[in-house]
This record gives C-alpha cells, structure tokens and sequence, in this order.
C-alpha cells in the first residue's frame, strides 16, 4: 500500500473533501441563505460536539479498534457532572470531576480491550449497556437541571469568543493540539504503528497495551468534554443524551478516508468528515427536506462517499 | 520576567473580553431567496418532538392540514425525541428566518435556550402540548388536563355513588400532566367522593399493579379509582382482577389497550386527548398572532370522555 504512487494517495486525501464542497454548492444552490455567516457559525456549533468525539475516535480507529461507549460515556458523565453542580458543588470542579470520569471511563474500556484480550466491539458493545444502565440508575431516567447559573459553565455551550461559539472555539483548538499530537510525537507515531501491525511494534518495543489505554482514556476525556458542551447548550443533562452519537463519530472517521483496519488515515480527514455530516443535518432542513427523508439522505451520501473511497484505493 | 508576566496578564485580559454571551449582531440583512415555493403568506416552522408516536403523528396532521386550509407554509423538523437534535433543529428554523416557530417540546428545561434564541431573532415562539421552562412564548397550547380531570371526576361519581371511598393513582410526581389532572379531579372529589388513598404510580403499569395491591389491603372498601394515565390504571385492574373485588377504574389518555378495555367492559372509562385538534389550534393561534390580533397566553383543548 505505502508503495503505491503518490497521486493516488493524495486524490484519496481530498476526496472527502471535494464530497464537502459538492455538497455545499448543492444546498446553496437550493437555498443562498446557507452560506450567511450566521448559519455558518450555527454549523460550525452544531458539528463541534460530533467533531470532538470523531478527533477521538480517529486515534482509537487508527489502532485498529472501534469504540460503541462513547455516546453512553457522554450521557453518564453529563449527567454526573450536571448532578454535583445541581447539588452545588463548585461548577468548575464538578466538571473537571466529569472529565477525570470520561478518562476513567476510557481507560476501563482500553484496559478490557488491552489486557482481557477481549475484541474492541464486543467489549465497548458491553460497556455502552453498562454506562447507559449507570446513566439511567444515576438519574433515575429523568432530566437533571437547575444547574445554577455559573458563567464558565454557561459560557461553554452557549457563549461566543470574538463572535465565534465557544464550542467551535473548544473544536479548533482541540483539533490544533490533536493534529499535533498525532503528526509530530512519538505517541502519534506509535498510534500509527499499533494500527499498522501490532506483533512488529510490540518486536520494536512499543508497549501496545499502554498506547491503547491512552486513546481509549483520550476518547473517554473528549466524549465528557462533548457531555459538557452539550449540558450547557441544553442547561440540563438528558439520561438520553448521546445515542448513536457513537454512529455519526465512526461515520465521520469513515467519511474522512481514515481505515476501519487502523494504521491509515488521518484527523483532518475527520474534521471534513463532521463537516459534511452537519451540514448535511443543517442542509437537509434548511432545504425543506421531510425529516424522514432526511435519513434516508444521509446513509445514502455516506454510503456513496464510502463506495468513493474503496474505488479510489483499489 | 515582570514584563512577561505583565503580557500574560493583559492577553488573558482581552481575551476575557472577547468573550460574551450574546450572539453577534448578523450584519448581513440580506433577503434570503426562499426555494421560490412560497405558496402562502406565512412561512412557520414546526420542531415536534417525535413522529414516532401516534399521538405527534395525528397532531402533526392536524396542523399539516390546517395550515394548507389557511394558507401557510409549514416546515416541519422531527426531533426524534432527542433534545440536542431539536435544539439544532431550532436552530435551523432561526436562520430560515421563518415567520414564527411551534415547537412541542422534547423536555421543558432543554428546549428553554433554544426559545431564547429565537426571542433573540425576534422570532415569536408557540409551545405544543408540552410548555417550555424558559424564554417568551406567545402562547402554550395543550389539552385541558384540569377539565379532563373535572370529566373522569364526574363519570366516576355518576358510576360509584355520592360519598363512596375511591382511590387515587398519581402520576410522576411534580409532572405537569398530574398536578392538573389530579386537581380537576380533586375539584369534583372533594364536594362528592371520599378520596382515601392517594400514591404515586409513576404513569407505570407494573406499578399501578403493585401500588393497588397495597390499597386493597389497607383500604378494602374502595369502591372506585381514578388513575392519572391508561397504563396505571390497566396495573390496578389487574390488581383488582385478582382480588376479585368489583370496583370501577376511569383512566385517562384512551391508549388502544385501554379503549380496548373499555369496549370488554373492564375499564369504566378514559378521557381522549385529541391530538387532531391541538394541531390545529396551534396553527389557528400562530395565524392569528402574526396577522397582529391578540392570543390567549395559555389555550386549552378540550377533552372527550370514552365509556
């Protein structure tokens, strides 16, 4: 594969991003009131929670494992965090509380996956039904609000930064230090080479165990991180929060040219991947498309994006 | 190193300054071209919180057809009941810039910032059937819960006597849906039953079971029950089935198993929402407030009593 010539990979890198562009056009085509800065700025928002999950999931993907607990994971520790700041607790440590709890959360699944041996779908499959079942017993399958009126917390959903939302803020600067993280460290290489062939990186001394841990535990932050965004959007943490997020966070990873294989792909890729699933969800209704319409849609340009992707790569 | 220090001080300065809760002033005013299927005077948009429910289905229909015989364009966005999905899907209605936004709630306290945001856009707001915690609505429709309650009341007197000992099954405690339900019923109870139990069953069937077991025991004369919904009051039955006591329960909310129950002459009665006719006020009251007439700030619809 690393051996084939160079312009096919790069025609593979920019077709999702062509695939946004096209359908870009085609929503401004049916509807110029796409492109104003303010719906722009509401896409961005809307993509933020979905996009840090996806940045997560590309390292756990890239390692070759897969990840169903995360839309579970953001209901439980929304809803964890939500209920220490509605019982008073400082706000802002009840949050960072509800992040070490996302890590942890992470980690369990890295640690079953890593030392039980257990394969990455069926084990994060298990847990997904367990913290969901935590969510539901935590909150007693109601909403958690009265969340009090702290300015930090409200001002991460809901507040903006020189006219930008916070939340898209949070996005980009998650997505400078991950890019980062993967391109330039050690750790990234090492996510690649796991993902690659894990037996000649376990021959070259990379504990594979340890790098697993660590993305699952990463995803786990991200996933609470997300839960925050979205309690303060909502001002109220829903037991409900977070189904099939976990879907539209592979689905991004996919669209982004990253392999379900592991060991090949790339974050940029998934942040185009978010983009074309929001503005897909904005488009479809801006244009007036039947909401269950809307769903048949949306498999259907993944699907074709995937089909894409395969014919290029073959 | 004072310097330096200083810098810190003054970049995390203005950056504090840069931040704020209010959106920033859309600058661009510009016509939006509207797909050119403008077809009515009124554009209104419409985030219900299921169409995967019977009851949001015919409501949807009710205000689908109402808004075709007035005139209106109505865009209709499907929540799924997911509230961050419906708090996007307002959204998008906002930057349609529609006429006006109804919106059924999938929980009151999170679909409160989405109203806000439309009150930022001056965008007028329309709860349906469940009301919002937060931000200004011009008007909150939905089923008269406390005349419902007034009807089973009535029914269950006409059916067990003056002055007999009923119970009562309540619903989710501090729920909307049985505070009124409970207080309609209370209006007619208090003046001509003896209401001698009275427990939450959580709108629940299993509970409803569990909870009238427990009252037949303490209470063995009961000779009526009032349950808050259909569910709670098909438990009871059971209950009382196996007990093989005749005692007469009204329900409420006409689910199929119910009118079910009813028709085999189990159930003595329940009292039927009309989802149709909620739709359509809905759509009548947004006419009527963009046209510029006053609205009620809280519009009842009436109930039907099923026997």
């Amino acid at each position: 594969m690393q051996l084939k010539n160079n312009n096919q990979s790069v025609l593979q890198k920019i077709a999702p991003f062509i695939g946004l562009i096209l359908i870009i056009v085609i929503i401004t085509i049916l509807n110029p009131g796409f492109l104003s800065v303010s719906n722009l700025m509401n896409v961005l928002r809307q993509v933020s929670i979905n996009a840090l999950i996806a940045f997560g999931m590309t390292f756990v993907i890239l390692t070759g494992g897969i990840d169903l607990s995360v839309g579970a994971t953001l209901a439980l520790t929304g809803a964890v965090s939500a209920g220490m700041m509605a019982s008073g607790m400082d706000p802002i440590f009840a949050m960072l509380l509800g992040l070490l709890l996302g890590a942890v959360l992470g980690a369990i699944n890295g640690i079953i996956i890593a030392k039980g041996k257990v394969a990455p779908f069926i084990a994060t499959l298990a847990t997904m039904t367990i913290y969901r079942g935590l969510t539901l017993v935590y909150t007693d399958g109601r909403p958690i609000s009265g969340l009090g009126d702290s300015l930090t917390f409200q001002m991460l959903g809901k507040g903006y930064f020189f006219g930008i939302p916070i939340p898209v803020v949070t996005m980009m600067v998650s997505f400078g230090i991950l890019y980062f993280i993967l391109k330039k460290t050690t750790f990234g290489r090492r996510v690649y080479a796991v993902g690659g062939n894990e037996e000649a990186s376990i021959l070259s001394g990379i504990n594979s165990d340890r790098i697993k841990i660590y993305v699952y535990s990463l995803l786990g932050l991200l996933a609470a991180l997300s839960a925050l965004i979205l309690t303060s959007r909502l001002n109220s943490a829903q037991p409900t929060a977070g189904e099939m997020f976990e879907l539209d966070a592979i689905a991004a990873v996919v669209l982004g040219g990253t392999s379900l294989t592991g060991g090949r792909g790339w974050i940029v890729g998934t942040l185009i991947g978010a983009l074309i699933i929001g503005v897909l969800n904005n488009g479809l209704n801006l244009i007036g498309v039947p909401s269950f319409f809307q769903q048949v849609v949306k498999g259907a340009v993944i699907l074709l994006a995937v089909l894409l992707d395969r014919k290029k790569t073959t | 190193m004072k310097k330096m220090q200083l810098g810190f001080m003054l970049v995390a300065m203005m950056i504090l300054a840069a931040c704020s809760m209010e959106a920033p002033e859309s600058s661009s005013e510009e016509e939006s071209g509207d797909g050119g299927e403008a077809s009515g005077d009124y554009t209104i948009g419409f985030s219900i919180s299921t169409l995967n429910n019977p009851f949001f289905v015919t409501l949807n229909e009710g205000a689908e057809a109402k808004a075709e015989e007035l005139g209106a364009d109505l865009m209709v966005v499907d929540a799924q009941d997911n509230a961050s999905k419906q708090a996007s899907d307002i959204e998008d209605l906002i930057q349609q810039e529609v006429d006006l936004i109804m919106i059924n709630p999938v929980d009151s306290e999170a679909v409160a910032a989405a109203v806000e945001s439309a009150n930022m856009a001056n965008i007028p707001v329309i709860t349906v059937d469940r009301s919002a915690a937060g931000g200004e609505v011009v008007s909150h429709i939905a089923s008269d819960n406390i005349a419902g309650g007034e009807m089973a009341g009535e029914h269950l007197v006409s059916l067990v006597g003056d002055g007999a000992q009923v119970a009562e099954l309540e619903g989710v405690s501090g729920s909307s849906a049985a505070r009124e339900r409970g207080e309609g019923f209370n209006n007619v109870a208090a003046d001509s039953l003896d209401v001698v139990a009275k427990q939450t069953a959580n709108f629940n069937r299993a509970e409803g079971l569990s909870v009238m077991e427990n009252i037949l025991q303490a209470n063995p004369d009961v000779t009526g029950v009032f349950a808050h919904n259909d569910e709670m009051a098909l438990g009871a039955l059971e209950a009382i089935e196996a007990s093989g006591k005749d005692i007469t329960v009204v329900g409420f909310d006409a689910t199929d198993d119910a009118v079910k129950a009813v028709e085999e002459g189990r159930l003595a009665g329940t009292i039927a929402q009309k989802p149709e006719m909620i739709g359509e006020m809905a759509i009548e009251t947004a006419v009527q407030s963009l046209d510029g007439e006053e609205v009620e700030a809280s519009i009842p619809v009436e109930l039907e009593l099923v026997q």
